[in-house]
């Protein structure tokens, strides 16, 4: 085999091992895709029964202890086994071919980097069987519930997290190379594509905070197994520390699963406006405007545990300024779109989507801020709401679309525009019938974590679980839309598969053949 | 530069930095936050043992001091002040007790940790002598008066007229046991 993929053709040893030793960053890609879209259902299926038990007042199916490790093991997996590798996924798909580069800069450690994620997932799943049940502290896991009160499961927990850590830093690591040394000749940092940027300043962000995290972590093993006191204030430690620590991470984290979405709709709306993105170095600045801030608002999330009215302010106007280079993005989005020949395929439905439902998200997110009010939405359904406005609405449609988009480069064959659409519709209006609701719920004083609710939060907990019924369905037509593109999609062997793209990526042939970019091309 | 070159130094200098971000939430976050809560006696952490000065008394003025105790999750001991208050001058020492039985057959180790509020008087409240100093082995059945000994500090911020100090004892038994653990 001298060049190009072993198939099933050269028969199934020589295929498995092409998959497990491959160093081909496309090949690695589609790992990564075909992985988180396993954890994505996996995580679904964890909230399928979150739903189904709230479907009603009262106990009905699961017992509260599995309740809450479903909802715990629901925001670790879709976070951290679903969202972020989907998007490294499409890094590595795309990163190489957008910048003119033959493959990733550190190919070995690129297979590593996927590799060590499966093994991840299984230990954090396996904790489910064992003992004592899985982790049950919620996927913010404060100290001491995590510590002093946590089930016994809760070092393959950690474990699992040091592993899921070292894969991004060594992903983020890989991108960072990749972009700084790759690039093709005339393709100055200005001249990047937006996705490009948006996930270098988002592999930067990883390499700052995931190893807060696994300090995190890890000053949590030593609590528990060590006998230091880091969070026991018994030893002269503090819990409100961890929180902290925990949040010192968890802000950046969350615009490390946004900002890669916010690079792909980027992509995606000038293609489908037939238009230059509006004010791209405007975009670029926005988006390394909201890393840095990033790092500076930590506390919004911790309003209640007691601050002083000088913190409270500063972290409340800290966060509040967000919102301006947000709204330029916005702004940006919206002027794209404006004068342009707009077309309304499915990629494009979902990113105007996004664009709505994320600046509805950022709207609410917004109301949080506000510290006074805060003291009444915290830890209430309306927190619940807001968070899934920006990471299913925002990260997830931002995801699928960009399936949609790239889908006929990666395989060079067409999914079904009326499936596609009808998949949308599904998902849209599924979504809005979920979480719209819990808004209502949050505002009406309904705390979130919980397995019973009053009887007063009975109906538009009934609506929420219908609608997420039909989101969860949405995602099950989108496996079978994949799936049914790959297997029986109409050939298309154009290197442009939509008109108004522009872009290296789209200067391929499709499918884009295993090896791209021996030669650097030609970049004006 | 070849590109194997760049391409090894930024691998070095994003490990280092991650190192550094690790090295950083462990090493100087916890004691950054203790130095943060003391200076702004946030957290109510009361100060260590403090030298008795010689001050004057502050007869002019009078301060509730109430006393609060609380046992944490798993601690049986029955834990509770002698006294609900005290009112005192600033500057002049006053002892009192706390009252701590332990009622399991077994003998256990506690250590009590102090809370104080409004948090802003933190600097201001001063022990000579204190029972949460150290950790309290008790005994099976064993009863204890627990001396305390404070003072309040004559510079205390006009308008505060009464001071809550809480303490929450914990079992500490498996960690004293643990020669380790004491390092």
């Amino acid at each position: 085999m001298a060049h190009g993929p072993a198939t099933l053709a050269d028969g199934w040893r020589a295929y498995i091992s092409r998959w497990v030793f491959t160093t081909n960053h496309k090949d690695i890609g589609t790992l990564y895709l075909w992985f988180s879209f396993a954890m994505f259902l996996l995580g679904g299926a964890f909230a399928m029964v979150i739903r189904a038990e709230l479907f009603q007042p009262g106990m009905q199916l699961i017992r509260p202890e599995f309740f809450n490790q479903m909802t715990t093991m629901h925001g670790l997996v879709m976070v951290f086994g679903a969202i972020m590798p989907a998007f490294v996924g499409l890094a590595n798909w795309m990163i190489p071919l957008m910048i003119g580069a033959p493959d990733m800069a550190l190919p070995r450690m690129n297979n590593l980097s996927f590799w060590i994620l499966p093994f991840a997932f299984a230990i954090l799943t396996s904790t489910l069987f064992m003992e004592g049940g899985g982790p049950n502290f919620g996927w913010t896991f404060y100290a001491p519930l995590s510590t002093t009160y946590a089930p016994e499961s809760v070092n393959f927990f950690i474990f699992a997290i040091h592993i899921m850590g070292a894969s991004s830093i060594m992903g983020s690591i890989n991108i960072i190379a990749t972009v700084m040394n790759m690039r093709a000749p005339g393709m100055t940092y200005m001249k990047m594509p937006l996705f490009v940027w948006t996930w270098v300043i988002t592999a930067f962000l990883l390499v700052a905070v995931m190893p807060v995290l696994a300090g995190a972590v890890t000053m949590m093993l030593m609590d528990i197994n060590f006998g230091t006191s880091f969070f026991d204030a018994a030893g002269g430690g503090d819990p409100v520390l961890f929180q902290h620590v925990f949040w010192f991470f968890g802000h950046p984290e969350v615009y490390i699963i946004i900002l890669p979405a916010f690079g792909v709709v980027s992509q995606i709306i000038p293609t489908f406006s037939r238009k230059p993105l509006f004010g791209y170095s405007s975009m670029v600045y926005a988006t390394a405007a909201i890393a840095f801030l990033s790092f500076v608002v930590w506390a919004h999330h911790m309003f209640t545990v007691g601050m002083p009215i000088a913190g409270e302010l500063y972290f409340m106007y800290a966060t509040m300024l967000i919102a301006v280079p947000t709204g330029v993005k916005v702004f940006n989005w919206i002027t794209t779109m404006y004068k342009g020949s707009l077309t309304f395929e499915t990629p494009m439905l979902f990113s105007i989507a996004f664009v709505i439902l994320f600046t509805f998200g950022g709207f609410t997110g917004l109301m949080l801020s506000i510290a006074a009010a805060d003291m009444q939405y915290h830890d209430t359904y309306f927190v619940v709401a807001h968070f899934h406005y920006v990471m299913v609405a925002g990260a997830v449609f931002s995801g699928t679309a960009a399936i949609y988009y790239w889908l006929p480069k990666w395989c060079g064959k067409m999914y079904n525009e009326t499936m596609g659409q009808v998949q949308f519709w599904v998902a849209f209006i599924g979504f809005n019938i979920a979480f719209m609701p819990q808004h209502f719920l949050g505002l009406a004083g309904m705390p979130r974590r919980y397995a019973d609710y009053g009887l007063q939060f009975a109906d538009w907990n009934m609506v929420s679980s219908i609608g997420a019924f039909i989101y969860g369905g949405a995602q099950i037509m989108l496996l079978y839309n994949v799936i049914m593109t790959i297997k029986f999609g109409k050939p298309t062997a154009e290197e442009k598969t939509w008109e108004g793209a522009e872009g290296l990526e789209w200067t391929v042939p499709s499918p884009a053949p295993y090896h791209t970019f021996a030669k650097p091309p030609e970049f004006k | 530069m070849s590109t194997d070159a760049s391409n090894r130094r930024v691998v070095v200098k994003s490990l280092f930095g991650a190192a550094g971000m690790f090295a950083f939430a462990i090493f100087v976050l916890p004691p950054m936050y203790d130095l943060f809560c003391e200076i702004t006696g946030l957290g109510g952490k009361t100060g260590d043992e403090y030298t008795a000065v010689d001050v004057r008394v502050d007869t002019s003025r009078e301060v509730r001091v109430r006393f609060v105790a609380s046992n944490n999750a798993s601690m049986p001991w029955i834990f509770k002040p002698t006294q609900d208050s005290v009112v005192v001058h600033p500057g002049e020492p006053t002892e009192i007790t706390y009252f701590a039985h332990n009622v399991t057959d077994q003998d256990m180790v506690s250590q009590a940790i102090p809370s104080l509020v409004p948090n802003n008087v933190a600097d201001y409240f001063h022990k000579t002598e204190c029972f949460c100093f150290e950790n309290q082995p008790l005994a099976a059945g064993d009863k204890a008066d627990l001396k305390l000994v404070f003072i309040i500090d004559p510079d205390l911020p006009v308008g505060v007229n009464s001071v809550t100090l809480s303490y929450t004892i914990f079992d500490i038994t498996d960690r004293a046991a643990d020669p380790i653990a004491q390092l």
